[in-house]
C-alpha cells in the first residue's frame, strides 16, 4: 500500500483536546467528528486540508485523554498517515488498532516542510519526500503489531482469537 | 534477576514466572472499565465482533461520568444506549446518583485490588498505582476487545524509579510531589514506562495524596504509576472490607531505566501553569493572578481528605467576591461524608457552588466551562488549550489547599499567605 499528500505541519505535544475538543466528544459519529479535527490546534485545518494529506508533527503527538475519537477524527476527515517524532502511548495503540497509519520518524520530521508532497509506504516503513527528493525511514513495527496491521485493526485479529 | 512490581503483576496475568521490558504479551484483565463516552465506541466495536460474548459481566464496568447528569441530548443518547447493552449483557453499570467519578468509586466498591490488571479505558486509570494495581488505559477498541477475550495485549514497559526523600511541609501533598515530579522529568519524560514511586516521603501521605500521584503518572506520558502496597494500603483496603488482592514488591535488584530521588522537606506548594502540567513553579513565584473561578475536587484531588483540606481553609469565611467557586466531591459517598461531617455547609456558606460528582469541568463537558480569556486554579490534572472551555482560556492545576486559599484572595495564593493575612 502506497499513500501520497501533501505534509501539514504541526509542533510538539499535541494532546487529543486539540486533535478533537470535548465539546465535540458527545457523539461518536466519524462524519461529525471529522468536521473537527485538529480544531483547536488549527481550526481551519479540515478547511484547507485535502484528502490523502498527512499530518506531520513533532514528539509526543496525542498526548492526554484515551478519546478514541481522536484518530476516528483524523482518518474520517481523510488524513492518509500521521508520521511524528514520537506517539503518547494510548493514542499509538488506538491508531493501530483502528487501521490509521502512523509512522515514527525524526528525521522525516525534520526534513519534511510545510506543504511537501509525500509518498509513504507504511508496511514497509518508507517515507519519500518527491519535492526535496529525499527518503527517510521509519521505526519498523514490532511482528506483533504487524499481525494487527495486516489484518486491518483489532477486532478481525480478536475474530481470529475468537474462532480458534 | 529481580523484577519490578510492574513485570511481576504482568507476569503473573500471562501465566508466566517473568516478563522481560519490550516483549509483548496478552494479559490476563481483572477489570474492563469505561465511562459513557469511551464506552459507546467500544460498544459499537463490541458490536462488529461476530459471535462476540462478554467474558465475565461482573468483571466489566461502566460508568457515566464525564458528560452526566447528562449535559445534553447528544449525550444522553449516548448514556441511553450504555444503559441499554449492560441491561443487554449483564455487565455492572453504575448511573447517575449511584456514581461517581469513575477512579474513586472504583477502590471505594471494592472493584480493584493490589496486584491486579485493570483495563480501563480513561487514561487516569493509572490512578490504581495508588493501591499497588498496574491500571491501564487503553482505547475503546480496545475495551472491546478486552470485554470479549478477557485479554489485553502490552508491550511490557520499563519502569523508573521516583525516590521522595523527607517529611513534607505544611500545605504540601501528593499533588505536589507529582507535580514537582512531572516538572522536573516533562510530559514525555516517562513515555511507555511505568513510574514506580517509593521512599520515606510516602509513609507522611494519605492514601488520597498517594491517589493525586498515581492519578497524574499519565501527565508523564508513563503507561501507569505504581506506588507497591504498605501497611497505610492495607489498613485503607481492610476499613472497606474490599479484598486483600496480592502486595507485590519489587526486588531488590529490580531494573530500572532510571532512578529519581527528590528531597521534598523544602518544597512549597507548586502550580503547573498554562499549558502543559510541565510547566510547574512553586506557588509563591505565580501568586497574585488575576482568578476567574476555582474548581476544588475531580478524580485528581476529589476524595474525602481532599474536600477536608479545603474545608479547613473555608470554614467560617467567604469566597472573594471577584470569582466563583466549583466544588466537585468525587462520588456519592465522598458526597454524603462531606455532608455528615458539616463540609457541605462550610462550602455553600462560603458561598461555594457544589456538585454531584461529574467529570464535567476538568474536560470543558458543563459544570463550569470557561469563556474567552478566563483563568481558572483546579485541582484537575490537566492544563492543555481549550481543556476547559474557550479554546483561549487558562487553567492553573493546584492541591486543594492552594485552591481554597485562591478562592478566599480572590487571586493565585499561597495558603500560607493567605493564613497570615486573614490573622
Amino acid at each position: 500500500m502506497t499513500l501520497k499528500g501533501n505534509a501539514w505541519k504541526f509542533g510538539k505535544n499535541i494532546d487529543t483536546d486539540a486533535i478533537i475538543p470535548a465539546r465535540h466528544c458527545n457523539t461518536s459519529d466519524p462524519v461529525e467528528l471529522a468536521k473537527h479535527c485538529m480544531e483547536d490546534a488549527d481550526p481551519e485545518f479540515v478547511h484547507k486540508m485535502q484528502q490523502g494529506d498527512l499530518i506531520v508533527a513533532d514528539s509526543n503527538f496525542g498526548c492526554g485523554s484515551s478519546r478514541e475519537v481522536a484518530p476516528i477524527s483524523i482518518k474520517a476527515a481523510g488524513v492518509s498517515a500521521v508520521i511524528a517524532k514520537s506517539f503518547a502511548r494510548i493514542f499509538f495503540r488506538n491508531s493501530i488498532n483502528i487501521g490509521l497509519p502512523i509512522l515514527e520518524s525524526a528525521e522525516a520530521v525534520d526534513g519534511i516542510e510545510q506543504g511537501d508532497l509525500v509518498e509513504i509506504e507504511p508496511a514497509a516503513g518508507l517515507i519519500r519526500n518527491l519535492t526535496r527528493d529525499e527518503e527517510y525511514h521509519a521505526t519498523p513495527y514490532p511482528e506483533f503489531l504487524q499481525q494487527i496491521i495486516a489484518r486491518g485493526g483489532l477486532i478481525p485479529y480478536v475474530e481470529e482469537r475468537l474462532s480458534q | 534477576m529481580g523484577y519490578t512490581v510492574a513485570e511481576k503483576i504482568l507476569a503473573e496475568k500471562c501465566g508466566r514466572d517473568e516478563v522481560s521490558p519490550g516483549e509483548f504479551i496478552n494479559a490476563r484483565v481483572d477489570l474492563v472499565l469505561a465511562s459513557e463516552l469511551s464506552g459507546i465506541v467500544a460498544i459499537e466495536e463490541f458490536e462488529k465482533i461476530e459471535g462476540a460474548r462478554i467474558f465475565d459481566p461482573d468483571k466489566v464496568v461502566l460508568v457515566m461520568d464525564h458528560f452526566t447528569p447528562a449535559k445534553d441530548i447528544e449525550s444522553a443518547e449516548i448514556v441511553k444506549r450504555c444503559r441499554a447493552f449492560a441491561k443487554e449483557h449483564g455487565v455492572r453499570f453504575f448511573d447517575v446518583g449511584r456514581a461517581g467519578i469513575q477512579h474513586i468509586l472504583l477502590p471505594e466498591k471494592g472493584l480493584v485490588a493490589p496486584g491486579d490488571l485493570i483495563a480501563g479505558a480513561d487514561s487516569h486509570t493509572c490512578t490504581y498505582g495508588f493501591m499497588g494495581a498496574f491500571g491501564a488505559g487503553i482505547g475503546s477498541t480496545d475495551a472491546a476487545a478486552a470485554m470479549a477475550l478477557g485479554e489485553l495485549w502490552l508491550k511490557v514497559p520499563e519502569s523508573i524509579r521516583l525516590e521522595y526523600h523527607g517529611q513534607p511541609p505544611p500545605w504540601v501533598g501528593g499533588k505536589d510531589l507529582i507535580l514537582h515530579t512531572i516538572g522536573e522529568i516533562g510530559v514525555e519524560g516517562a513515555l511507555y514506562q511505568v513510574m514506580e514511586m517509593t521512599g520515606e516521603s510516602l509513609d507522611f501521605l494519605s492514601m488520597a495524596d498517594r491517589f493525586s500521584m498515581a492519578n497524574m503518572a499519565i501527565e508523564a506520558g508513563a503507561k501507569t504509576g505504581i506506588i507497591p502496597a504498605d501497611a497505610k494500603t492495607k489498613e485503607f483496603i481492610e476499613s472497606r472490607n474490599n479484598p486483600p488482592g496480592k502486595a507485590f514488591q519489587s526486588d531488590p535488584d529490580a531494573e530500572y531505566a532510571a532512578q529519581y530521588d527528590f528531597d521534598v522537606t523544602e518544597f512549597e506548594p507548586f502550580v503547573a501553569v498554562p499549558f502543559l502540567p510541565e510547566n510547574v513553579k512553586p506557588v509563591s513565584e505565580v501568586a497574585g493572578l488575576e482568578i476567574d473561578q476555582v474548581v476544588i475536587g475531580m478524580c485528581t484531588n476529589g476524595n474525602i481528605e481532599d474536600l477536608r483540606a479545603a474545608a479547613s481553609l473555608l470554614k467560617g469565611r467567604k469566597i472573594h467576591p471577584g470569582l466563583r467557586t466549583v466544588i466537585i466531591p468525587g462520588s456519592q459517598q465522598v458526597y454524603l461524608d462531606a455532608l455528615r461531617e458539616g463540609l457541605i455547609e462550610i462550602f455553600i456558606e462560603a458561598n461555594c457552588s457544589v456538585s454531584t460528582p461529574t467529570c464535567g469541568p476538568c474536560l470543558g463537558g458543563h459544570m463550569g466551562v470557561l469563556a474567552e480569556g478566563e483563568r481558572c486554579v483546579s485541582t484537575s490534572n490537566r492544563n492543555f488549550h481549550g481543556r476547559m472551555g474557550h479554546r483561549d482560556s487558562e487553567v492553573y492545576l493546584v492541591n486543594p489547599y492552594v485552591a481554597a486559599a485562591t478562592a478566599i484572595a480572590g487571586t493565585l495564593s499561597s495558603p500560607n499567605e493567605f493564613v497570615v493575612e486573614a490573622a
